[in-house]
């Protein structure tokens, strides 16, 4: 029976500490606001990330087509800011009258850093304006390294600003040792709640995050204009955009597993509860959602890749192998997504003899997981080389010796890959985890060597002819919208088993969630309202991108003759 | 319809590519796999849950299969257009009027039919333990905990003493070949613990000692209903009793604890 005692000191510490919402109730009305604040922040964050990658590329080679493009994506920023900055006055609107004293705690404790917060954000929205206002002023000379080092000034306050979100946030999950309910704000210290342990995991993974987000949300943009293309030369324009997009997305995303391995690492580190209720406990069925999910990301990449290798001239000599890559891919997905405990009714356990299945059991555990999506990234990234290669005719008078090399690469990576995913069945749980380390090191090796020798074999390179394109099938663009839609999705799922596992808890293990909604959603619940998110973000971004298309017609309709 | 046989079958045919791998994969995955067995693999039956997610993954990779090109992505629409508009095919139109809604109703009727067996319960396996636990009014750091025992004493004694506890305690359900099939563990929904499969090395001893301690109504509010029979053992067995029977199930399922990390220890300790 509960404690009477405990009950009264629960009732005085709940008494004007939470606010009601009408219909959805507080709790999800926070939950929508500070989703979708996020997924627009990442898309203000990332978007400028690519805008001055490509922006760059543009004064470096002097083509054109790169500064337009970075132009033509700054403008939805313009958009894009108004509507972050108003998700999160909605955010901080719900949390102030929702969560009074949950919010008077954390301002209390990270007040001047909040007043930083929003100079910074002052000085990037003005730094973004001139950015864009300024971009046909200072477009040549001197001038031009001037404005894109007002593109570079953009992102250091973006990323400062999120870094100092995410000490807010962090803090939430892992508040430094020695912190206890008992202990004032005012006592602990703001550097120090700022870099608690999850800090710098946390603002690594979602730098490279906003980078893929970025790069997706690119794509997405130029599959919907190509879509809605009315000439050649626009569908030429936004296929290229589409693959520079999809090409930067999946770069990125490719080191993101090993930023994420850091965060789950420094989780476990700091509280070993938290770290086994986020893998084993009851979020571990995240990790096969987000299985599936990546997986999708995956063949969708792949997919456009090898559609895009129909426009490029000597790309037939790699189309028969492309059926044993997607064969090798979906080999990979199974294994990836297949779970450890199974989902079975009563006639299924007993014929299985528990929750795990006796043979799939073995392709259920880290060591195969690991090896799959290593192989993946093997198989995506030899890919990305068929496709560069693909009108290549190498000059060099080692090309067929480089080309060897390039191929004993990736068979001693996948060598070692698969090396360590058989070898750690028979050794300690401890020692298998270290394995993953040199699986990671054969990979990223691979990546690194391979793309060398092939920028060296580039050189003087003969051209087999120019891409065509916007020749690409109207399908290849929903492969582009499938990334987005996914990569919008896993923030969400993976957001909330980060932000779940400090269960009934606002500050972990320091201040007790008290209010009627402390209880941990079920994933089922989740999964809907992050869906809901999604689609609600996305419905603006699809307005976005109309309003983009909008400004950009009415910036070249054709001025009337003289005398109408 | 490739003319090259003159059979519609062909196999080089996109769409009967499609239609047959998929068949390929559902008999993999719902057949191929359990007959394992018969091969002197352990195998069993694939949860219908598995195989569901197994086929959703199959037939991304044949629609991606089957739409590799342009020439390829037409011929596959071409039977589903030509049934969908052709005047010849009016007989497949109307039999696939009827035979599709029936195939709805079946499977509808079969997900939905009242069945005298329990709903499927989704829980988590692997309950997160907390960092320290009360054990008969004494209070234990459970991270970076290691078994006493295995510094004190003679070993042999510690495995002697766990086999006693073992056979006088956890044998009826969790069996003799620590298989959890002991005389009352079928009649137990989840059945009890099986030792002899790979979950013991995944587990460091403190965490072995909080089930054995706080057994079913000691596990965490997150997950439930857990529905674990497991008893709770700090009313029956002392400290000392609970660690030797870890070190006895430890060596005869023939596996090592799992380690702390060193490093984790420290952290878990500040």
């Amino acid at each position: 029976m509960t404690d009477p005692l405990y009950l009264l000191q629960a009732a005085a510490d709940t008494a004007g500490a939470y606010g009601r919402f009408p219909g959805i109730g507080a709790r999800n009305a926070v939950w929508i606001a500070a989703q979708v604040h996020l997924m627009f922040a990442a898309f203000v964050l990332g978007v400028p990330m690519f805008a001055v990658v490509t922006e760059l590329i543009g004064i470096v080679t002097k083509d054109y087509k790169y500064d337009k493009m970075s132009k033509e994506f700054t403008r939805l920023l313009v958009f894009a800011y108004s509507a972050t900055a108003l998700w999160g006055g909605v955010l901080l609107f719900f949390l102030t009258t929702l969560y009074p004293k949950f919010w008077g705690y954390m301002a209390r404790l990270f007040g001047p850093s909040m007043w930083v917060y929003i100079g910074i954000f002052f000085f990037e929205s003005f730094t973004l304006y001139l950015y864009y206002y300024g971009w046909d002023r200072w477009n040549h000379g001197r001038a031009k390294w001037g404005h894109w080092g007002l593109g570079v000034l953009l992102n250091v306050w973006g990323t400062t600003v999120m870094f100092i979100a995410n000490g807010w946030l962090t803090f939430m999950m892992s508040p430094p040792a020695g912190v206890t309910a008992e202990t004032l704000p005012e006592q602990i210290g703001l550097a120090n709640a700022l870099m608690n342990m999850t800090w710098m995991p946390i603002n690594i993974h979602r730098l490279i995050g906003n980078a893929v987000f970025g790069g997706a949300v690119v794509a997405a943009y130029a599959g919907y204009r190509f879509l809605a293309a009315k000439t050649d030369e626009e569908r030429a324009h936004y296929d290229w955009m589409g693959y520079v997009g999809n090409f930067i997305a999946i770069s990125t995303f490719i080191v993101l597993p090993f930023a994420g391995y850091y965060l789950g690492r420094e989780i476990y580190e700091y509280n070993q509860t938290m770290g086994i209720t986020m893998m084993g406990g009851f979020m571990s069925w995240l990790w096969i959602v987000q299985a599936v999910l990546i997986g999708m990301l995956f063949l969708a990449a792949n997919y456009y890749l090898w559609l895009g290798m129909g426009r490029i001239p000597g790309a037939e000599r790699f189309v028969p192998y492309t059926k044993w890559m997607l064969l090798l891919l979906l080999l990979c997905w199974l294994v990836w997504a297949t779970p450890h405990t199974m989902l079975a009714s009563r006639e299924e356990m007993a014929a299985m003899g528990g929750s795990s299945h006796p043979f799939l059991n073995v392709l259920g555990l880290m060591s195969a997981k690991n090896t799959a999506v290593n192989i993946m990234i093997l198989t995506t990234f030899l890919s990305f080389l068929m496709y560069r290669r693909a009108n290549v005719r190498p000059t060099v008078s080692w090309a067929k010796n480089g080309t060897l090399v390039q191929g004993a690469m990736f068979g001693l990576a996948a060598a070692v890959v698969l090396f360590y995913g058989v070898y750690g069945y028979f050794v300690e749980s401890i020692v298998r985890i270290g394995f993953s380390v040199y699986q990671v090191a054969a990979v990223i090796l691979c990546i690194v060597g391979v793309t060398v020798i092939d920028v060296l074999l580039g050189r003087g390179a003969q051209s087999r002819g120019e891409i065509r394109w916007g020749q690409m099938p109207d399908r290849s663009q929903y492969a582009l919208f499938v990334l987005a839609i996914t990569f919008t999705w896993l923030m969400g799922l993976m957001g909330f088993a980060r932000s779940g596992i400090r269960q009934h808890w606002h500050v972990y293990e320091v201040m007790r969630d008290t209010s009627t909604y402390a209880s941990t959603p079920g994933l089922g619940y989740a999964a809907n309202m992050i869906t809901a998110c999604v689609v609600i973000f996305l419905s603006l971004v699809s307005v976005i991108f109309w309003l983009g298309g909008l400004a950009e017609s009415a910036a070249h309709k054709p001025k009337p003759a003289s005398g109408d | 319809m490739s003319q090259r046989s003159g059979l519609p079958f062909w196999p080089r045919h996109a769409f009967w590519q499609g239609v047959a791998l998929t068949i390929v994969a559902y008999v993999l995955f719902d057949w191929g796999i359990p007959a394992l067995r018969f091969v002197g693999i352990p195998s069993a039956p694939v949860p219908n849950s598995v195989v569901v997610e197994f086929m959703f993954i199959a037939l991304i990779g044949i629609f991606m299969y089957v739409s590799e090109n342009e020439a390829r992505w037409a011929e596959f629409k071409q039977p589903i257009q030509s049934a969908l508009v052709n005047r010849d095919k009016k007989w497949l139109r109307s039999s696939l009027l009827v035979v599709l809604p029936l195939f709805v109703g079946f499977m509808t009727f079969e997900s939905t039919r009242p069945r005298v067996t329990a709903d499927i319960q989704p829980r988590s396996i692997h309950p997160a333990p907390p960092t320290s636990i009360t054990f008969r009014n004494k209070t234990i750091q459970l991270a970076g905990l290691e078994n006493p025992l295995r510094k004190q004493g003679n070993l042999e004694d510690h495995m002697k003493e766990g086999r006693r506890v073992y056979y006088q305690n956890c044998l009826p359900c969790h069996g003799d070949l620590l298989d959890g099939k002991g005389h009352f563990g079928l009649g137990f929904s989840p059945t009890p613990l099986a030792f002899d499969g790979g979950n013991l090395p995944l587990l460091t001893e403190s965490f072995v000692f909080w089930r054995v301690a706080k057994g079913g109504p000691g596990l965490p509010k997150e997950g439930t209903p857990w529905n674990s029979a497991m008893p709770v053992w700090e009313d029956f067995l002392t400290e000392d009793e609970i660690w030797s029977v870890i070190i006895f199930l430890y060596d005869q399922a023939g596996f090592k604890p799992r380690a702390w990390e060193a490093e984790g220890k420290e952290a878990a300790h500040e």
